[in-house]
């Protein structure tokens, strides 16, 4: 397959993502990729579970969360993942425009949801004192956490990067798989809020 | 860009950047080869600053404290930095052309996998030079750890931090590389065993290595940041270290000790001019032993306090892993038995390692009865253990493979005599060694200490022991020599002076930068043995010749990894001073810039005509 052939293809396949052997090569390491982050997670989640009773004298998960919050913070995260799905879909059918809204009001929601994170940080930090510093649950709970809010603001300016990039010259056999492997990422991020959600919030105000 | 440059007479400059530069995982290996090559004379040269100081009792040849230092950065530097690299060093060398493939799936990650570990191995040794470097061993337990003063942690953390990555983008490449990019005809269950290794152990690469990664943020935090998950005192618990490290450390030794299982595989299926004996099972005991590798991380920690159940399980867990192990010593023997042997260096090297390899086997189902382990651990009979599995098995399979591959790699032979005497000499020196340290070990002689005293029994064995690791050395010292002397010779030698079986020897020696001009259609295991013993001199292409595609080289690799070097450095000293921040800020500037240029700015590759070929094929 020429340069051409890739930049401007006469006609776009049904699986753009998959058209290539970069693109398939990309497909299948990226999922490895993610595989190795399940491992990355599974360690934090570990390290949390041990470590969540140890407040020091501090502030416990009860004390701290509040179910609202995280709710809508929840909600704002799956609906984001339903409107990547869109997004591809309508990759798959070739309509960039409306694959580049999707992923616009992707990018909204997850802004929406980083915004109540910070206040979350915040509010603990100040109202309850609670810090990475005050107690080993303190130290498990913001870096689980946060590692997770540092994947949102990855996959966020990941993807806001390929729509500028990309925002003049449509679909290609090239940038597929980019678009198609960045809302596989943000997907993973989302499953793993799932389990935040069930691990540290739910189970934390039980 | 579709001239053909591989005849061309470069100056030293232009050598220099294409090395910086490139993406091809012939040269990328090379670069692996150098570099792990290095770093195994350093940790050598740590190894033989420990045995000078145990060579006599209450020696003060080193202070405590560096001795400490050396302990650990020679344990580190071996693992992380030598052996590690080398592996991938044949690993890149030598799995695309057992496949059949142009290149690998990434080559652009695969150059960048080199540089980070490059600059994490430097990154972890510039500690030497500021002030001290790691001294909390190489398993680096908590507390002894977060506690240790100074900066020598901090490096160990940054320095393997970054390597790390690397490594686990390797991984990654190779399983990709295996599944997607096959030549025809090359099913799973004709690829050969080096392949198959080389497959299992990126999987354990890609599920061992995050544990780590983990590990290391943990301890960072604690020690950069003042978290607190391995200080008791604030309610943390170090024994999450140790199940972290060992959750990757165990499947560590297997990622080591697979692709070693693999090149011994190749020799002597090649030098008893037999297939293989048992192929099919010992693919099965590989993937075994890497999926029981993952369940047995606690063998590590039985004195722990875990308790008897938890004990238990994991020492059962431990053991069944014997029995493949064992599949594959048999299979081995299998393959020699009844063989036309030819016995040269390399398989001098595979014969001296089924022996030495199988009692660190049996010493490894000893600690295994957890038991007795309360006995064992800590002492120097578990040194004895992982040197003979790690030495006899990794190490000497290291040494086979640069023998073996040597002519592929450089299109020349090592020196043959020379080659022996490094053999007989490293051989008899590693027994000396290590024999002695099981008995050392079963009296009481502690790990990790840095005297011992005068009339407990252990002076003539530690004597002994340090006569051996002079020998290891002098056998080192030979084969440089022998490297030298075969590269100033530069006899070439053509592409298959083993009359070996698989892909790689069907291609020059070294293959183009394109490996195969057409892809070559496999028609069963050992597929270039085939074609021989029909009459026919090479591969029956599978494709018509065309244009090749080919990846354009970048420097991106290598200013990523600057940017996360300086970057580690900043993260090391902001503790100090806060100033420091502006060097994290300024090196994680340069590292995610040169992401985004990656992911932003088109990299199509570009393509060898088929008519240059042509006429490269005429001159
Ligand atoms: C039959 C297979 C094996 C068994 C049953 C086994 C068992 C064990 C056990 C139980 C220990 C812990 C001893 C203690 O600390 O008290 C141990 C330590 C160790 N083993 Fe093995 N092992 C086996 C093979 C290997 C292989 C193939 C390698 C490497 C290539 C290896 C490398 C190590 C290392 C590095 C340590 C010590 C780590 C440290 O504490 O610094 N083992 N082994
Ligand atoms: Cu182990």
């Amino acid at each position: 397959m020429s340069e051409q052939d890739v930049l401007n293809p006469k006609h776009m396949p049904s699986n753009p993502e998959q058209a290539t052997l970069e693109g398939k090569n990309k497909f299948l390491g990226f999922w490895f990729f993610l595989g190795g982050e399940t491992v990355l997670f599974a360690s934090l989640f570990g390290t949390y579970l041990a470590l969540r009773d140890s407040t020091n004298g501090g502030a416990s998960s009860q004390d701290l969360f509040g179910l609202e919050l995280v709710f809508i913070m929840t909600m704002l995260l799956l609906t984001s993942s339903l409107t990547s799905v869109y997004a591809m879909y309508h990759m798959k059918n070739n309509d960039f425009k409306r694959m580049m809204i999707w992923l616009g009001i992707t990018v909204a929601l997850g802004l929406g949801f980083l915004g109540f994170e910070i206040y979350e940080f915040v509010h603990y930090i100040h109202d309850y004192e609670f810090t990475m510093r005050s107690s080993a649950f303190g130290s498990a709970f913001y870096t689980l956490v946060g590692f997770h809010g540092g994947h949102v603001v990855f996959g966020l300016s990941w993807i806001i990067a390929l729509m500028f990039r990309n925002a003049k010259r449509g679909l290609n056999l090239y940038n597929a798989p980019k678009f198609y492997i960045a809302s596989l990422y943000w997907h993973f991020i989302d499953v793993v809020w799932v389990f935040i959600f069930t691990v540290v919030y739910l189970m934390g105000v039980l | 860009m579709s001239t053909l440059v591989a005849n061309e007479k470069k100056g030293f400059g232009s050598t220099i950047w294409d090395y910086l530069t490139t993406v091809d995982h012939k040269k990328i290996a090379i670069l692996y080869l150098i570099a792990g090559g290095f770093f195994f004379l350093l940790g050598g040269l740590e190894a033989l600053a420990i045995r000078v100081q145990l060579i006599k009792p209450m020696n003060d040849f080193v202070s405590a404290g560096f001795y400490n230092e050396l302990i650990t950065m020679h344990g580190t530097t071996m693992i992380f930095l030598a052996a590690m690299p080398l592996i991938f060093a044949f690993m890149n060398a030598v799995v695309p052309l057992q496949i059949g493939a142009r290149d690998v799936a990434f080559p652009f990650l695969n150059s960048l996998g080199f540089w980070l570990f490059l600059f994490g191995g430097i990154l972890l040794n510039v500690g030497w030079f500021t002030g001290g470097a790691a001294d909390a061993g190489w398993t680096a337990y908590t507390p002894l750890s977060t506690t240790s003063p100074g900066h020598g942690v901090d490096y160990y953390v940054l320095g393997l931090q970054i390597s790390g990555a690397g490594t686990l983008m390797g991984g990654i490449n190779f399983l990709v590389t295996i599944i997607n990019m096959r030549a025809p005809g090359m099913t799973y269950m004709r690829m050969p065993l080096f392949t198959w290794t080389a497959f299992v152990a990126s999987a354990l690469i890609l599920f061992a290595f995050p544990a780590l990664t983990v590990g290391l943020f943990l301890m960072m935090f604690d020690r950069m940041f003042d978290s607190v998950f391995f200080d008791a005192a604030m309610g943390g618990n170090s024994v999450i270290w140790q199940h972290l490290f060992w959750i990757f450390g165990h499947p560590e030794v297997y990622i080591l000790i697979l692709p070693a299982f693999g090149i011994f595989s190749e020799i002597i299926a090649t030098f008893s001019k037999k297939r293989l004996f048992g192929y099919t099972a010992m693919v099965f005991a590989t993937v075994l032993i890497g999926f029981l590798g993952f369940m047995v991380w606690a063998h590590h920690m039985f004195t722990v306090g875990m308790g008897p159940a938890a004990n238990s399980i994991f020492a059962v867990a431990t053991m069944a892993i014997a029995v493949p192990t064992g599949i594959k010593i048999f299979n081995w023997l299998f393959t020699l038995w009844g063989g036309n042997i030819q016995i040269n260096t390399a398989m001098l090297w595979a014969l001296g390692f089924i022996p030495s390899f199988t009692i660190g086997g049996m010493t490894g189902v000893m600690l295994a009865a957890a038991s007795a382990d309360y006995q064992y651990h800590d002492t120097y009979f578990v040194i004895a253990h992982f040197h003979y599995v790690i030495v006899g098995g990794v190490v000497f399979g290291l040494l086979a493979g640069t023998h073996y591959f040597w002519p592929k790699m450089f299109g020349t032979i090592l020196d043959e005599t020379l080659g022996k005497i490094t053999f007989w000499l490293f051989f008899i020196g590693f027994h000396m060694t290590f024999f002695i340290q099981h008995f050392l070990g079963l009296m009481g002689m502690p790990r990790r200490y840095w005297v011992f005293l005068e009339g407990q029994g252990l002076d003539l064995g530690n004597l002994i022991s340090s006569i051996g690791a002079f020998l290891m050395g002098i056998a080192t010292i030979i084969l440089l020599i022998n490297v030298v002397k075969t590269s100033v010779k530069n006899e070439k030698v053509g592409a298959d002076p083993w009359d070996a079986r698989t892909l790689e020897w069907a291609i020059p020696s070294p293959p183009p930068f394109y490996n195969f001009k057409q892809l070559p259609l496999v028609r069963g295991l050992d597929p270039l043995w085939i074609e021989k013993t029909e009459g026919r001199k090479g591969m029956t292409p599978a494709e018509p010749l065309g244009d090749i595609h080919m990846p354009n080289n970048s420097f991106l690799p290598f200013i990523m990894s600057v940017g996360f070097f300086i970057a580690g450095l900043g993260f090391i000293y902001q503790k100090d001073n806060l100033a420091w921040l502006s060097a994290v800020f300024i090196g994680m500037g340069i590292a995610l810039g040169c992401m985004l240029v990656r992911s932003l700015k088109d990299d199509l590759g570009y393509h060898i005509h088929k008519e240059d070929l042509q006429k490269e094929a005429k001159e």
